[in-house]
Formats: structure tokens, C-alpha cells, sequence
């Protein structure tokens, strides 16, 4: 009987196998798991948009929970996203941070911004992906949630909307407040 | 003869496509020795847009992004060690299309191993079992043989 069992075994493995693979298909090969969670912002220094007094850096993340957000004006995503990111200035959720990630020259940006509207405390010059590097970045719009002690602690790719802020954005930030 | 030639030629044609080369001509640095350091680099760190690409194959303008700055490293004095730490301490094992070897990703290593010698204790296993019958096997066959 044993033995009867040991030639169904290669067949068991194979399915076991069959079933990983094909759960591994159905994963997006783009979203690569950040490996800055609960690390420190990484170092990095952006210039001012054109027009704009200050630029933005790390430094700039310390002493309250916001969030960081990788945007362009080339970008159809982030248009989408960004009436969301609007309000949650509008309604002073928390700070929100920009980083305007390639754009084609110095004017595109801050003609976005001016028409799209301005939900950014800050917002960086990002030329040359030195900003999006520094936060692992692939592409965007991506968003990060960083703590007081300017930790990162939430990777979010993708357009943020009402439905995933109030399911998954905004419980680490209220429990990121408490700490 | 003529015509299979011919047709090698079309067929070759078809499957070799001349090498594109994604390095722009202005991202190249003048010392030679840096810049072959900084294609060795690129060669091994893959494009997190295009993902089966390295960053020196892609055309990628993150992939470009990358690049200059591994080499913006190199002449700032950075070891090689020193460039890919700092691309992987970012983006992560990922980043690097040559997976490390460390506990996480030892199953990928020692697995082929691993099943190579399920695979060598299986026929070993198989061959012995054999070996037995044969041995006891004919004695009794040729007993059979007689009563025929």
C-alpha cells in the first residue's frame, strides 16, 4: 500500500507545484515589495520648482506623520489622483509632500500645478529621478507614508482614492499618530 | 547546396538583429577604466521599469537616470561594492539580476541541488531493487523453463 503511495508522490508535487506557479501568475510582477520599510528616508536634496521658493529634502520629513507623493505632469495617473490629494490639504489631513518626477522641461510642473491646483507643503525638482531613486521608485504616481521620526513606513502604488485611503492609508496614519 | 546555403542566410538574417546599444553617447565618461567599471555595473542591475532588462540594455529614462548616476558615483570615488549597495539598499535583491546567496534565497540555490540528489537516491534506490531481483529472479525462471 505504501509502496502503491510512493508513485502518487511525483503527482502530489506536481500539483502543489501547479497550484504555487499558478497563484505566482496571478501576482503584478510590478509591484516589487519596498525593501525602505521601517527604514529612514533615505538622503536626498531637490531643488525649488521654478517660481517656488523652497525645494524639498529629507530633512523636511521630521516631527509629524505625512506623506510623500512622486508625481508629473506627464503622468495620467496622477491626474486622476490628484483632486483626492487636493482635498486632503484642503481638509488638513496631514502634510503632503511632492516630488516632481521628469518632467520634460522646468515650466511643465509648476503650469500643472497651477492648473491642476497645489496640495503640496513642499515640492522638489526631481530632473534627473534623483528623488524617485532615493525612494525606490518604479514608476508613478507612488506615495509613501512616513512617521514623525521620518521613517518610512507605508509604500502605496498607484492612484490613491477615497476607497484605499480609508481602507488602508489612513488606519496606518491614525496609528502612526499614536506612537 | 546553393539553395540551403541561401536559406541559412535568410533564416540567420532573420534571428540576428545587430546589438542596439541603450548607453547614450553623452553619458560615457571619458576615463576609460571608469566607464568599463560603470558597464560592468550596469550590466548586472536590472531595470525596474522593463524588469528582464539591465539597466545597460534598457531605453528605459529611469534606466538612463540610473546610470548616470552609478557612474556620477564612480568618479565621486565609490567602489563598485559601494554603487550597487547604494542602487540596493533602495530598491532591493531585486535590483540585482544575479540573486544573492543568503537565507531568503537559499531555497533557489540549494533547491536544483536538493532535487538532483532526491533524483540520484531515487535510481540509486531503483538500480539496487533491480540488481536484487536479477539476482533472484532468473533462478526461478529457468526452474519455470524445465516444467515447460
Amino acid at each position: 500500500m505504501i509502496k502503491r503511495l510512493a508513485f502518487l508522490a511525483p503527482i502530489l508535487v506536481l500539483g502543489i507545484l501547479a497550484i504555487w506557479f499558478t497563484l505566482g501568475l496571478q501576482r503584478d510582477p510590478s509591484r516589487i515589495p519596498s525593501v525602505l520599510i521601517n527604514q529612514p528616508v533615505p538622503e536626498f536634496s531637490l531643488a525649488a520648482l521654478k517660481g517656488f521658493d523652497r525645494g524639498f529634502s529629507n530633512k523636511d520629513l521630521m516631527g509629524k506623520v505625512s506623506l510623500v507623493n512622486i508625481f508629473g505632469s506627464w503622468c495620467y495617473a496622477c491626474l486622476a489622483e490628484h483632486p483626492f490629494l487636493m482635498q486632503l490639504t484642503k481638509n488638513k489631513v496631514l502634510p503632503v509632500y511632492g516630488i516632481d518626477w521628469r518632467e520634460q522641461d522646468r515650466t511643465s510642473g509648476p503650469r500643472w500645478l497651477k492648473r491642476q491646483g497645489n496640495p503640496y507643503l513642499l515640492v522638489g525638482d526631481d530632473p534627473k529621478s534623483r528623488g524617485a531613486i532615493a525612494f525606490g521608485v518604479s514608476g508613478a504616481p507612488e506615495s509613501f507614508i512616513v512617521d514623525k521620526a521620518g521613517i518610512i513606513r507605508y509604500k502605496h502604488i498607484g492612484v490613491i482614492n477615497q476607497a484605499n485611503w480609508k481602507a488602508t492609508l489612513l488606519p496606518i496614519v491614525q496609528k502612526l499618530r499614536q506612537q | 547546396m546553393l539553395r540551403g546555403l541561401l536559406v541559412t542566410f535568410v533564416l540567420a538574417s532573420i534571428i540576428w538583429v545587430p546589438p542596439s546599444f541603450a548607453v547614450d553617447p553623452n553619458e560615457i565618461l571619458e576615463d576609460s577604466v571608469l566607464e568599463g567599471r560603470a558597464r560592468q555595473i550596469s550590466k548586472g542591475l536590472r531595470c525596474i521599469v522593463c524588469q528582464n532588462q539591465s539597466i545597460d540594455d534598457s531605453d528605459a529614462q529611469l534606466a538612463r537616470d540610473l546610470r548616470v548616476l552609478v557612474r556620477e558615483r564612480l568618479v565621486a570615488g565609490d567602489s563598485d561594492q559601494g554603487v550597487v549597495d547604494y542602487i540596493q539598499s533602495r530598491y532591493g535583491d531585486y535590483v540585482l539580476l544575479n540573486p544573492p546567496v543568503k537565507g531568503t534565497t537559499a531555497v533557489l540555490w540549494l533547491g536544483p541541488v536538493g532535487f538532483a540528489l532526491i533524483g540520484i537516491f531515487g535510481i540509486t534506490v531503483y538500480f539496487r531493487r533491480q540488481k536484487k531481483l536479477q539476482l533472484a529472479g532468473p533462478a526461478a525462471g529457468t526452474e519455470k523453463d524445465r516444467s515447460s
